[in-house]
Protein backbone atom coordinates (compact mmCIF):
# COMPACT_ATOMS: atom_id res chain seq x y z
CA UNK A 1 0.00 0.00 0.00
CA UNK A 2 1.16 3.27 -0.74
CA UNK A 3 0.85 6.21 1.48
CA UNK A 4 -2.15 8.18 1.14
CA UNK A 5 -2.29 11.73 -0.46
CA UNK A 6 -3.69 14.83 0.31
CA UNK A 7 -5.96 16.23 -2.60
CA UNK A 8 -7.98 19.46 -3.14
CA UNK A 9 -10.02 19.71 -5.97
CA UNK A 10 -13.21 21.99 -7.61
CA UNK A 11 -16.08 19.27 -7.53
CA UNK A 12 -19.28 20.77 -9.83
CA UNK A 13 -17.97 24.07 -8.35
CA UNK A 14 -17.42 23.47 -4.33
CA UNK A 15 -13.91 22.65 -2.97
CA UNK A 16 -13.00 18.95 -2.07
CA UNK A 17 -10.22 17.60 0.15
CA UNK A 18 -10.04 14.33 0.96
CA UNK A 19 -6.85 11.93 0.89
CA UNK A 20 -6.64 9.38 -1.28
CA UNK A 21 -4.62 6.41 -2.60
CA UNK A 22 -2.08 7.60 -5.91
CA UNK A 23 -3.46 4.64 -7.74
CA UNK A 24 -7.31 5.57 -7.38
CA UNK A 25 -8.87 6.54 -10.47
CA UNK A 26 -11.18 10.42 -10.74
CA UNK A 27 -14.17 8.04 -11.58
CA UNK A 28 -13.11 5.90 -8.23
CA UNK A 29 -12.83 9.02 -6.26
CA UNK A 30 -16.14 10.65 -7.84
CA UNK A 31 -17.96 7.53 -7.10
CA UNK A 32 -17.02 5.97 -3.74
CA UNK A 33 -15.35 8.81 -1.92
CA UNK A 34 -18.03 11.49 -3.23
CA UNK A 35 -20.92 9.69 -3.80
CA UNK A 36 -21.56 10.98 -7.15
CA UNK A 37 -22.24 7.47 -8.94
CA UNK A 38 -23.59 9.52 -12.22
CA UNK A 39 -19.86 8.80 -13.53
CA UNK A 40 -20.30 5.40 -14.70
CA UNK A 41 -17.08 3.35 -14.49
CA UNK A 42 -17.93 0.60 -17.63
CA UNK A 43 -14.39 -0.68 -19.22
CA UNK A 44 -12.25 1.61 -17.26
CA UNK A 45 -9.25 1.48 -19.92
CA UNK A 46 -10.85 4.47 -22.01
CA UNK A 47 -12.74 3.25 -24.74
CA UNK A 48 -16.75 3.28 -23.88
CA UNK A 49 -17.13 7.08 -22.71
CA UNK A 50 -19.33 6.05 -19.76
CA UNK A 51 -17.17 7.67 -17.30
CA UNK A 52 -16.58 11.37 -19.08
CA UNK A 53 -16.31 14.23 -16.83
CA UNK A 54 -15.33 17.77 -17.65
CA UNK A 55 -12.31 18.45 -15.87
CA UNK A 56 -11.17 22.14 -16.36
CA UNK A 57 -13.83 22.16 -18.99
CA UNK A 58 -13.20 19.63 -21.01
CA UNK A 59 -14.48 16.03 -21.25
CA UNK A 60 -12.26 13.52 -20.25
CA UNK A 61 -12.39 10.03 -19.14
CA UNK A 62 -12.38 9.97 -15.38
CA UNK A 63 -10.82 6.37 -15.41
CA UNK A 64 -8.12 7.75 -17.59
CA UNK A 65 -6.90 9.87 -14.66
CA UNK A 66 -5.63 9.49 -11.31
CA UNK A 67 -7.42 10.95 -8.61
CA UNK A 68 -4.08 12.98 -7.80
CA UNK A 69 -3.72 14.06 -11.02
CA UNK A 70 -6.89 16.17 -10.19
CA UNK A 71 -4.84 18.29 -7.81
CA UNK A 72 -6.45 22.42 -8.10
CA UNK A 73 -8.46 21.18 -11.27
CA UNK A 74 -11.98 21.98 -11.56
CA UNK A 75 -13.85 18.76 -12.34
CA UNK A 76 -17.91 18.98 -13.05
CA UNK A 77 -19.73 16.02 -13.27
CA UNK A 78 -23.01 15.18 -14.27
CA UNK A 79 -24.71 15.55 -11.86
CA UNK A 80 -22.86 19.33 -11.65
CA UNK A 81 -23.93 19.63 -15.03
CA UNK A 82 -27.54 18.69 -14.43
CA UNK A 83 -28.29 20.87 -10.91
CA UNK A 84 -26.39 23.79 -12.87
CA UNK A 85 -29.50 23.20 -15.72
CA UNK A 86 -26.41 24.11 -18.44
CA UNK A 87 -27.81 20.61 -19.84
CA UNK A 88 -31.26 20.99 -19.04
CA UNK A 89 -31.96 21.27 -22.85
CA UNK A 90 -29.93 17.71 -23.71
CA UNK A 91 -31.55 16.43 -20.68
CA UNK A 92 -35.18 16.79 -22.63
CA UNK A 93 -34.05 16.07 -25.96
CA UNK A 94 -32.56 12.71 -25.18
CA UNK A 95 -36.17 12.48 -23.30
CA UNK A 96 -38.15 13.42 -26.26
CA UNK A 97 -36.16 11.58 -28.94
CA UNK A 98 -36.04 8.30 -26.68
CA UNK A 99 -32.27 8.83 -26.95
CA UNK A 100 -31.83 6.18 -24.44
CA UNK A 101 -33.12 3.01 -22.74
CA UNK A 102 -30.91 1.53 -20.17
CA UNK A 103 -29.23 4.72 -19.29
CA UNK A 104 -25.94 3.42 -18.76
CA UNK A 105 -24.10 5.33 -21.55
CA UNK A 106 -26.23 8.73 -20.72
CA UNK A 107 -24.13 10.39 -18.72
CA UNK A 108 -21.24 10.20 -20.59
CA UNK A 109 -23.31 10.91 -23.72
CA UNK A 110 -24.73 14.27 -22.08
CA UNK A 111 -20.77 15.06 -21.43
CA UNK A 112 -19.82 14.50 -24.98
CA UNK A 113 -22.40 16.29 -26.59
CA UNK A 114 -22.33 19.79 -24.12
CA UNK A 115 -18.49 19.52 -25.31
CA UNK A 116 -18.83 19.24 -28.58
CA UNK A 117 -21.77 22.57 -28.61
CA UNK A 118 -19.45 24.25 -26.39
CA UNK A 119 -17.00 24.03 -29.32
CA UNK A 120 -18.91 23.60 -32.55
CA UNK A 121 -22.78 25.77 -32.33
CA UNK A 122 -24.15 24.28 -35.25
CA UNK A 123 -22.56 20.53 -35.80
CA UNK A 124 -23.41 18.39 -39.19
CA UNK A 125 -24.98 15.15 -37.90
CA UNK A 126 -21.06 13.73 -39.15
CA UNK A 127 -19.21 15.83 -36.85
CA UNK A 128 -21.98 14.63 -34.03
CA UNK A 129 -21.16 10.81 -34.72
CA UNK A 130 -17.72 11.53 -35.14
CA UNK A 131 -17.67 12.88 -31.67
CA UNK A 132 -19.71 10.28 -30.05
CA UNK A 133 -17.18 7.90 -31.48
CA UNK A 134 -15.76 7.36 -28.23
CA UNK A 135 -19.00 6.50 -26.67
CA UNK A 136 -20.85 3.50 -26.46
CA UNK A 137 -24.24 2.38 -26.54
CA UNK A 138 -25.21 -0.93 -26.44
CA UNK A 139 -29.16 -0.45 -26.22
CA UNK A 140 -30.47 2.11 -28.88
CA UNK A 141 -27.97 2.17 -31.64
CA UNK A 142 -27.00 5.89 -32.25
CA UNK A 143 -29.68 7.57 -34.58
CA UNK A 144 -32.07 8.71 -32.04
CA UNK A 145 -28.97 10.11 -29.61
CA UNK A 146 -27.15 12.20 -32.76
CA UNK A 147 -31.13 13.42 -33.15
CA UNK A 148 -31.52 14.70 -30.22
CA UNK A 149 -27.88 16.32 -30.15
CA UNK A 150 -29.07 17.90 -33.38
CA UNK A 151 -32.36 19.16 -32.09
CA UNK A 152 -30.56 20.78 -29.03
CA UNK A 153 -27.89 22.90 -31.18
CA UNK A 154 -30.86 24.03 -33.45
CA UNK A 155 -32.56 24.79 -30.22
CA UNK A 156 -29.67 26.75 -29.06
CA UNK A 157 -29.00 28.70 -32.13
CA UNK A 158 -32.48 29.48 -32.45
CA UNK A 159 -31.26 31.56 -28.60
CA UNK A 160 -34.18 28.80 -26.92
CA UNK A 161 -32.86 29.15 -23.17
CA UNK A 162 -33.05 25.95 -21.22
CA UNK A 163 -34.38 25.47 -18.05
CA UNK A 164 -34.13 22.89 -15.18
CA UNK A 165 -35.37 19.46 -16.91
CA UNK A 166 -37.62 17.57 -13.95
CA UNK A 167 -39.54 14.54 -15.61
CA UNK A 168 -42.82 14.68 -15.45
CA UNK A 169 -44.58 11.91 -13.78
CA UNK A 170 -45.97 9.17 -15.86
CA UNK B 1 -9.18 -3.64 -13.97
CA UNK B 2 -7.04 -1.43 -11.53
CA UNK B 3 -3.20 0.08 -11.31
CA UNK B 4 -0.81 -1.76 -9.02
CA UNK B 5 -0.14 0.71 -5.76
CA UNK B 6 2.13 3.08 -6.67
CA UNK B 7 3.84 5.93 -5.17
CA UNK B 8 3.10 9.55 -6.82
CA UNK B 9 5.59 13.12 -6.93
CA UNK B 10 4.71 15.85 -8.79
CA UNK B 11 8.11 17.72 -9.31
CA UNK B 12 8.05 21.06 -10.77
CA UNK B 13 11.64 20.97 -12.48
CA UNK B 14 13.42 18.89 -14.86
CA UNK B 15 15.82 18.38 -12.24
CA UNK B 16 13.47 16.98 -9.53
CA UNK B 17 11.55 14.96 -12.04
CA UNK B 18 15.47 13.20 -12.97
CA UNK B 19 15.79 12.65 -9.24
CA UNK B 20 12.55 10.71 -8.48
CA UNK B 21 13.13 8.75 -11.06
CA UNK B 22 16.65 7.54 -9.52
CA UNK B 23 15.21 7.72 -6.10
CA UNK B 24 13.09 4.81 -7.54
CA UNK B 25 15.72 2.58 -8.74
CA UNK B 26 14.66 2.49 -12.06
CA UNK B 27 10.95 1.29 -11.10
CA UNK B 28 9.60 4.51 -11.83
CA UNK B 29 7.35 5.80 -15.19
CA UNK B 30 6.92 9.66 -16.15
CA UNK B 31 3.35 10.42 -16.78
CA UNK B 32 2.18 13.18 -19.00
CA UNK B 33 -1.28 13.23 -19.91
CA UNK B 34 -1.60 9.10 -19.31
CA UNK B 35 -4.48 8.21 -21.86
CA UNK B 36 -1.79 5.07 -23.15
CA UNK B 37 -0.20 4.33 -19.78
CA UNK B 38 -3.09 4.13 -17.52
CA UNK B 39 -4.76 2.00 -19.18
CA UNK B 40 -1.62 -0.10 -19.44
CA UNK B 41 -1.62 0.35 -15.78
CA UNK B 42 -5.10 -0.33 -15.44
CA UNK B 43 -4.51 -3.94 -17.56
CA UNK B 44 -1.26 -4.51 -15.31
CA UNK B 45 0.94 -4.36 -18.08
CA UNK B 46 3.22 -2.07 -16.67
CA UNK B 47 3.37 -1.75 -12.78
CA UNK B 48 5.60 0.77 -11.34
CA UNK B 49 6.75 1.68 -7.93
CA UNK B 50 6.31 5.33 -9.00
CA UNK B 51 4.63 7.29 -10.58
CA UNK B 52 6.50 11.18 -11.40
CA UNK B 53 4.08 13.47 -12.93
CA UNK B 54 5.37 15.85 -15.39
CA UNK B 55 2.27 17.92 -15.43
CA UNK B 56 3.93 21.05 -13.70
CA UNK B 57 7.03 21.64 -15.42
CA UNK B 58 6.81 24.83 -17.14
CA UNK B 59 9.40 23.78 -19.43
CA UNK B 60 7.90 21.56 -20.72
CA UNK B 61 4.64 23.54 -22.45
CA UNK B 62 4.20 25.93 -24.52
CA UNK B 63 4.02 26.40 -28.48
CA UNK B 64 6.50 28.81 -30.24
CA UNK B 65 8.23 29.91 -33.24
CA UNK B 66 11.98 29.57 -32.57
CA UNK B 67 13.85 30.99 -35.89
CA UNK B 68 13.39 28.56 -38.68
CA UNK B 69 11.32 25.67 -36.06
CA UNK B 70 8.36 25.66 -34.73
CA UNK B 71 8.88 24.69 -30.78
CA UNK B 72 5.99 22.32 -29.41
CA UNK B 73 6.73 21.56 -25.47
CA UNK B 74 6.01 17.92 -24.89
CA UNK B 75 3.03 18.86 -22.86
CA UNK B 76 1.31 20.15 -26.10
CA UNK B 77 -1.96 18.43 -25.77
CA UNK B 78 -3.53 16.76 -29.27
CA UNK B 79 -6.31 19.22 -29.05
CA UNK B 80 -4.26 21.88 -29.64
CA UNK B 81 -2.52 20.55 -32.34
CA UNK B 82 -6.04 20.23 -33.62
CA UNK B 83 -7.03 23.59 -32.70
CA UNK B 84 -3.72 26.00 -32.22
CA UNK B 85 -3.05 28.75 -35.43
CA UNK B 86 0.04 28.52 -34.77
CA UNK B 87 0.61 24.58 -35.15
CA UNK B 88 -2.03 25.31 -38.54
CA UNK B 89 0.11 27.27 -40.14
CA UNK B 90 3.71 26.42 -38.94
CA UNK B 91 3.00 22.25 -39.01
CA UNK B 92 0.02 21.58 -41.24
CA UNK B 93 0.56 18.13 -41.16
CA UNK B 94 -0.17 18.12 -37.31
CA UNK B 95 -3.16 19.65 -38.02
CA UNK B 96 -4.65 17.32 -40.71
CA UNK B 97 -3.30 14.49 -38.86
CA UNK B 98 -4.98 15.41 -35.40
CA UNK B 99 -8.18 14.74 -36.27
CA UNK B 100 -7.46 11.18 -36.63
CA UNK B 101 -6.07 10.54 -33.31
CA UNK B 102 -8.36 8.59 -31.26
CA UNK B 103 -11.42 10.63 -29.76
CA UNK B 104 -11.90 13.96 -28.50
CA UNK B 105 -12.23 13.12 -25.07
CA UNK B 106 -8.46 11.74 -25.61
CA UNK B 107 -7.57 14.77 -27.62
CA UNK B 108 -8.33 16.92 -24.76
CA UNK B 109 -5.71 15.01 -22.57
CA UNK B 110 -3.17 13.46 -24.43
CA UNK B 111 0.21 15.09 -25.37
CA UNK B 112 2.10 14.69 -28.43
CA UNK B 113 5.52 14.57 -26.30
CA UNK B 114 3.49 11.52 -24.98
CA UNK B 115 2.66 10.12 -27.87
CA UNK B 116 5.70 10.46 -29.82
CA UNK B 117 7.86 9.09 -26.78
CA UNK B 118 5.72 6.68 -26.69
CA UNK B 119 6.13 5.34 -30.32
CA UNK B 120 3.26 3.31 -31.21
CA UNK B 121 3.55 2.05 -34.90
CA UNK B 122 -0.07 2.64 -35.26
CA UNK B 123 0.02 6.41 -34.05
CA UNK B 124 -0.51 9.48 -36.11
CA UNK B 125 2.08 11.88 -34.98
CA UNK B 126 5.09 9.73 -34.49
CA UNK B 127 4.57 9.29 -38.36
CA UNK B 128 4.36 13.20 -38.60
CA UNK B 129 7.43 13.71 -36.88
CA UNK B 130 9.51 11.52 -40.26
CA UNK B 131 7.09 13.43 -42.52
CA UNK B 132 7.79 16.61 -41.09
CA UNK B 133 11.70 15.93 -40.38
CA UNK B 134 11.68 17.15 -37.20
CA UNK B 135 13.45 17.07 -34.08
CA UNK B 136 13.69 15.58 -30.74
CA UNK B 137 14.71 17.66 -28.02
CA UNK B 138 15.75 15.24 -25.29
CA UNK B 139 17.39 15.71 -21.79
CA UNK B 140 18.55 13.71 -18.66
CA UNK B 141 20.59 13.74 -15.86
CA UNK B 142 23.29 13.89 -18.16
CA UNK B 143 22.42 16.10 -20.38
CA UNK B 144 20.46 17.25 -23.30
CA UNK B 145 20.28 16.19 -26.95
CA UNK B 146 18.10 16.86 -30.11
CA UNK B 147 17.76 13.81 -32.10
CA UNK B 148 16.25 13.52 -36.10
CA UNK B 149 13.41 11.99 -36.48
CA UNK B 150 15.18 9.33 -38.33
CA UNK B 151 17.49 8.51 -35.59
CA UNK B 152 14.70 8.72 -32.95
CA UNK B 153 12.76 5.43 -33.55
CA UNK B 154 14.13 2.36 -33.42
CA UNK B 155 12.18 -0.48 -33.09
CA UNK B 156 8.92 -0.96 -31.57
CA UNK B 157 8.12 1.23 -29.05
CA UNK B 158 11.71 1.82 -28.91
CA UNK B 159 12.80 5.37 -29.12
CA UNK B 160 16.61 7.36 -28.79
CA UNK B 161 15.03 8.02 -25.16
CA UNK B 162 16.67 6.18 -22.49
CA UNK B 163 15.82 5.39 -19.19
CA UNK B 164 15.45 7.94 -16.98
CA UNK B 165 15.56 10.74 -19.27
CA UNK B 166 12.54 12.99 -21.03
CA UNK B 167 10.89 13.97 -24.31
CA UNK B 168 11.19 17.86 -23.52
CA UNK B 169 10.09 19.36 -26.98
CA UNK B 170 9.34 18.70 -30.66
CA UNK B 171 10.83 20.31 -33.02
CA UNK B 172 9.13 21.29 -36.37
CA UNK B 173 11.02 22.99 -39.31
CA UNK B 174 8.38 25.93 -40.39
CA UNK B 175 6.42 24.59 -43.21
CA UNK B 176 7.33 27.46 -46.16
CA UNK B 177 4.64 28.65 -48.89
CA UNK B 178 6.16 26.14 -51.71
CA UNK B 179 5.49 23.29 -49.24
CA UNK B 180 1.92 20.94 -49.74
CA UNK B 181 1.27 18.43 -47.49
CA UNK B 182 -1.89 16.38 -46.83
CA UNK B 183 -2.93 12.96 -44.73
CA UNK B 184 -4.91 10.92 -44.08
CA UNK B 185 -6.01 6.85 -42.75
CA UNK B 186 -8.29 4.20 -43.46
CA UNK B 187 -9.72 2.78 -40.18
CA UNK B 188 -13.04 0.53 -40.20
CA UNK B 189 -14.53 2.80 -37.87
CA UNK B 190 -13.20 6.79 -36.56
CA UNK B 191 -10.86 6.36 -34.02
CA UNK B 192 -9.63 3.09 -34.55
CA UNK B 193 -6.55 2.28 -35.04
CA UNK B 194 -5.71 2.82 -39.03
CA UNK B 195 -5.00 0.07 -40.97
CA UNK B 196 -2.85 2.24 -42.61
CA UNK B 197 -2.20 5.69 -42.45
CA UNK B 198 0.20 8.41 -44.46
CA UNK B 199 1.57 11.93 -44.43
CA UNK B 200 2.98 13.51 -47.32
CA UNK B 201 5.35 16.49 -47.76
CA UNK B 202 6.08 17.86 -50.84
CA UNK B 203 8.00 21.00 -51.87
CA UNK B 204 7.25 21.94 -54.88
CA UNK B 205 8.27 25.59 -55.99
CA UNK B 206 7.43 25.23 -59.85
CA UNK B 207 5.11 22.46 -61.15
CA UNK B 208 8.09 19.85 -60.15
CA UNK B 209 8.65 17.99 -57.05
CA UNK B 210 11.97 19.64 -55.41
CA UNK B 211 11.10 17.69 -52.46
CA UNK B 212 9.01 15.01 -50.81
CA UNK B 213 9.00 13.22 -47.75
CA UNK B 214 6.41 10.49 -47.35
CA UNK B 215 5.81 8.49 -43.84
CA UNK B 216 3.39 5.81 -43.30
CA UNK B 217 1.75 4.13 -39.91
CA UNK B 218 0.89 1.01 -39.02
CA UNK B 219 2.90 -0.98 -41.61
CA UNK B 220 5.64 -2.08 -39.50
CA UNK B 221 7.17 -1.67 -36.03
CA UNK B 222 7.61 1.55 -36.11
CA UNK B 223 6.76 4.63 -38.21
CA UNK B 224 8.51 4.47 -41.61
CA UNK B 225 9.94 6.87 -44.76
CA UNK B 226 8.89 5.39 -48.00
CA UNK B 227 12.39 6.76 -49.64
CA UNK B 228 11.94 4.48 -52.97
CA UNK B 229 8.42 6.80 -53.33
CA UNK B 230 10.20 9.67 -52.41
CA UNK B 231 12.64 9.02 -55.22
CA UNK B 232 10.08 8.25 -57.67
CA UNK B 233 8.45 12.00 -57.11
CA UNK B 234 11.55 14.18 -56.50
CA UNK B 235 12.37 15.92 -59.62
CA UNK B 236 9.36 15.35 -61.23
CA UNK B 237 5.53 16.67 -62.27
CA UNK B 238 3.64 15.93 -59.83
CA UNK B 239 0.94 13.83 -62.59
CA UNK B 240 -0.51 10.37 -63.22
CA UNK B 241 2.99 8.85 -64.53
CA UNK B 242 4.88 10.03 -61.51
CA UNK B 243 2.07 9.03 -58.91
CA UNK B 244 2.10 5.40 -60.33
CA UNK B 245 6.04 5.16 -60.00
CA UNK B 246 5.57 6.15 -56.45
CA UNK B 247 3.02 3.68 -55.91
CA UNK B 248 4.93 0.93 -57.20
CA UNK B 249 7.93 1.48 -55.57
CA UNK B 250 6.20 1.21 -52.01
CA UNK B 251 7.00 -2.48 -52.57
CA UNK B 252 10.64 -1.90 -51.98
CA UNK B 253 9.28 0.75 -48.98
CA UNK B 254 7.43 -1.35 -46.86
CA UNK B 255 7.30 -5.09 -45.91
CA UNK B 256 3.62 -5.30 -43.43
CA UNK B 257 3.45 -7.92 -41.46
CA UNK B 258 0.56 -10.21 -41.97
CA UNK B 259 -1.86 -10.04 -38.58
CA UNK B 260 -5.13 -11.97 -38.12
CA UNK B 261 -7.39 -8.96 -39.73
CA UNK B 262 -4.81 -7.58 -42.55
CA UNK B 263 -2.95 -10.00 -45.00
CA UNK B 264 0.01 -7.86 -45.91
CA UNK B 265 -0.59 -7.93 -49.46
CA UNK B 266 -4.36 -6.06 -48.81
CA UNK B 267 -2.39 -3.29 -46.29
CA UNK B 268 0.44 -2.93 -48.99
CA UNK B 269 -2.27 -2.59 -51.77
CA UNK B 270 -4.13 -0.07 -48.94
CA UNK B 271 -1.03 1.97 -48.17
CA UNK B 272 -0.57 2.58 -52.42
CA UNK B 273 -4.56 3.08 -52.63
CA UNK B 274 -3.91 5.90 -50.02
CA UNK B 275 -1.01 7.63 -51.55
CA UNK B 276 -2.65 7.91 -54.65
CA UNK B 277 -5.28 9.83 -52.95
CA UNK B 278 -2.83 12.30 -51.00
CA UNK B 279 -0.95 12.70 -54.21
CA UNK B 280 -4.18 13.17 -56.14
CA UNK B 281 -5.91 15.66 -53.80
CA UNK B 282 -2.55 17.49 -53.22
CA UNK B 283 -1.94 17.87 -57.81
CA UNK B 284 -5.73 18.90 -57.79
CA UNK B 285 -5.10 21.74 -55.27
CA UNK B 286 -1.73 22.37 -56.50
Amino acid sequence: MSAHLPLTLSVNGEEVSRLVEPRETLADFLRRDLSLTGTHTGCEMGVCGACLVMLDGLPTHACLVFAVQAQGASVETVEGLTQSAAIADLQRAFHERNALQCGFCTPGMLVTAQGLLSRKALPSREEIRDALSGNYCRCTGYEAIVDAIEMVARRRAAGETATSFVEEPA
Amino acid sequence: MKARAFSYVRPATLAEAFDAFAAAGGEASYIAGGQSLVPALALRLQAPECLVDIADIAELRGISQEGEWLRLGALTRHVEAHDDPLIAACAPLLALAAPHVAHPAIRNRGTLGGSVALADPASEFPAMMLAMDAEMEIAGPAGRRRVPATEFFQDLYQTAIEPGELLVALHIPLARPEHRCDFDELARRRGDYAIVGCGVMLALPQEVVSEARIAFLSVGPTPVRARAAEAALTGNRLDGDATRRAQAALSEDLDPAEDEQVPAAMRLHLARVLLGRLLGRIAGAA
